[in-house]
């Protein structure tokens, strides 16, 4: 082990999908074995920086050997080491999916396929650089990056629906992406260092810090996709080629929302007021519901994903009247990134599956999905596993995350949140058993016929296992959430009246 | 008033200005143009705050040349995804065709 902890693992999980894009693009035609490669060397060393946090803590790199406020320097805590390697086992799944969807021989196929890989590794080389940095302007440069790659992979497939998503995607993110660098700028100008760590233990004063962190968080607020600024995200993720939904609904969105957990739980807790705390929660509740109820009565198949994606950041935001200033904090932040975890892992099973099931059905309606637990039960079996998460039954990950935000609610007295996580947990059940109730809709004769190999198929259901295997390893993830995390108080397992 | 305060608050007006035509206009075109007014707005605040002490301080300015790098590249790929977009559906502008014909319900999930 004394050698796992030399290893400079921090430079690598960026530089390796970052060079594996450029090799990518370069070998056109040799893009998926690339990509393939790097994919899994760019897993194994994000596995292996979680280790590395969880046994010998808080991981710095000063890059250039220069170290801030000059220099540029990256950093993992458990909060970045949990997503880094959220990312890898997500990234993984979908690369071996992609290696398989877009596998074909016809032009179009080609051409999607040589453009998906540098794209997808050049989105991953972001979100990794996004979640290891330790400078608020670096983190802006990310976002960049993370968005324009994420707006050209959905542009990948060149419908009408896709382009005018893709483009209204990219003009929300980049809105967004201003914001937040405006935020950064007054930031800058009141404690003049950009280093998360120096900004934390600077004094931050008055209405210049509150009036950045309101740029701030109103940017990521938009790239969240937070009720009610969805409206971007349901036309751009489900006109998307299968395997980038399943990036951009699992790993993308929660890229602004690491972000805002690091600037007021981390950078400026004591900016924020109850007012501000309750609203984020109000708007998040809002969007549980409003996105429930829009994925129950969706026709479209992949936008009931989409809409369910639009429910669950809502969960997410329950983390700040529930762990802002409360003295249970710590298990409603531990219950927001374990539920951060369980919704990429199964949401993108969902929409690995999703678009398995797209391929041999009528048509991309929900009533055309008719029959397709005959012609394909292994994504049938996925699609309802990713369910049981998203709705949160035992003992999926999703259920011990909205335990633990249930018992802060109850807690804390706020039981108001507790009714937004029932409610919405029943909407998620209905909109998940809708479509479930036409996949095993019998058709007379032979089931229909679907060019689905089975990696198309296996991916998903690993993807969807892991989701609800996260529940059976909750405590090993918390633990590792718990290096150098700032929240404290117990984490309450069971409810305490 | 300081000449930084000027700057300042010029940017904040860009931003105004930037805002509301990316939210009202709806060709592709003048949003793209509203999100190249938008940052202009940004980086004239950041030259402002990096002139606030009388020194010019050189990290706001950095932050600037990257932004412009930055807004660059995108307002390339937004103009070539216009392009794209124009293309397909006839209209530059984020109006699907033919939500008409799909019905209301195709109207209902996909426009918005």
């Amino acid at each position: 082990m004394s050698r796992l902890a030399d290893l400079a693992l921090l430079p690598w999980v960026v530089a390796l999908p970052l060079g594996g894009a450029v090799l990518s693009f370069v070998l056109r035609g040799r893009a998926q074995p690339v990509g393939i490669a790097t994919a899994i060397l760019t897993a194994a060393a994000g596995l292996l920086l979680a280790v590395q946090v969880g046994d010998g803590g808080v991981q710095r790199h000063l890059v250039g050997g220069w170290g801030a406020p000059l220099g540029i320097d990256l950093q993992a805590d458990g909060l970045s080491a949990l997503m880094v390697a959220m990312t890898a086992v997500v990234g993984l799944g979908v690369s071996v999916y992609g290696s398989a969807y877009f596998a074909g021989g016809h032009g179009d196929a080609t051409h999607q396929r040589d453009y998906f890989w540098p794209l997808w590794l050049l989105l991953w080389t972001a979100l990794n650089a996004l979640f290891v940095t330790a400078d608020v302007f670096n983190a802006y440069v990310t976002l960049e990056l993370l968005g324009l790659s994420a707006v050209a992979l959905v542009a990948l497939a060149a419908t009408p629906a896709a382009l005018t998503g893709a483009m209204r995607y990219l003009l929300v993110g980049l809105l967004g992406s201003l914001l937040y660098l405006l935020g950064v700028g007054l930031l800058y100008g009141t404690a003049t260092t950009l280093d998360f760590q120096q900004l934390a233990q600077a004094p931050l004063p008055g209405r210049v810090a509150a009036v950045a962190l309101g740029a701030i968080s109103a940017g990521l607020v938009l790239k969240t996709a937070l009720f009610p600024f969805h409206f971007w995200l349901p036309p751009a993720h489900a006109s998307a080629p299968a395997p980038v939904s399943a990036v951009l609904s699992a790993l993308v969105v929660k890229a602004s929302f690491y972000l805002l957990l690091r600037f007021w739980f981390f950078v400026a807790p004591e900016l924020a007021s109850a007012l501000l705390a309750n609203l984020l929660g109000l708007l998040g509740a809002a969007a549980v519901l409003w996105g429930g109820v829009r994925a129950l009565t969706a026709e479209r198949l992949k936008l009931v994903v989409a809409y369910s994606t639009v429910a669950q950041i809502g969960y997410l935001f329950l983390v700040f009247p529930l762990g802002l200033g409360q003295s249970e904090g710590l298990t409603a932040w531990s219950g927001a990134v374990l539920l951060v975890l369980a919704h990429a892992t199964a949401k993108a099973a969902m929409f690995l599956s999703a678009g398995a099931i797209l391929r041999a059905s009528a048509h991309d309606g929900v009533s055309g999905i008719d029959g397709t637990a005959q012609a394909l039960p292994v994504t049938t079996f996925a699609f309802a596993l990713a369910g049981v998460s998203l709705i949160g039954l035992p003992p999926s990950g999703g259920f011990a995350a909205k335990w633990l935000l249930l018992n802060a609610a109850l807690a804390s007295g706020q039981w108001w949140w507790a009714l937004v996580l029932i409610v919405g947990s029943l909407l998620a059940a209905a909109y998940t058993f809708r479509v479930l109730a036409h996949a095993f809709t019998r058709l007379p004769g032979d089931p229909p016929p679907c060019a689905c190999p089975r990696r198309l198929e296996w991916s998903a259901l690993a993807l969807a296992g892991v989701a609800l295997a996260l529940g059976l390893v909750a405590s090993d993830a918390l633990d590792l959430l718990r290096v150098g995390t700032p929240v404290e108080g117990p984490v309450l397992m069971e409810r305490v009246r | 008033m300081s000449a930084a305060l000027a700057y300042g608050l010029a940017g904040a007006g860009l931003i105004a200005i930037g805002l509301y035509a990316l939210i009202v206009r709806r060709h592709l075109l003048r949003k793209i143009l509203a999100v190249n007014v938008v940052g202009n707005g940004v980086f004239l605040v950041l030259v402002a705050l990096a002139q606030r002490s009388g020194v010019p301080d050189p990290v706001p300015q950095a932050m600037v040349l990257t932004g412009i790098v930055v807004a660059v590249s995108a307002t390339a790929l937004a103009l070539a995804l216009a392009v794209r977009v124009r293309d397909a559906t006839g209209r530059a502008t984020l109006d699907l065709p033919g939500d008409a014909a799909m019905g209301r319900g195709a109207r209902r999930d996909g426009a918005r």
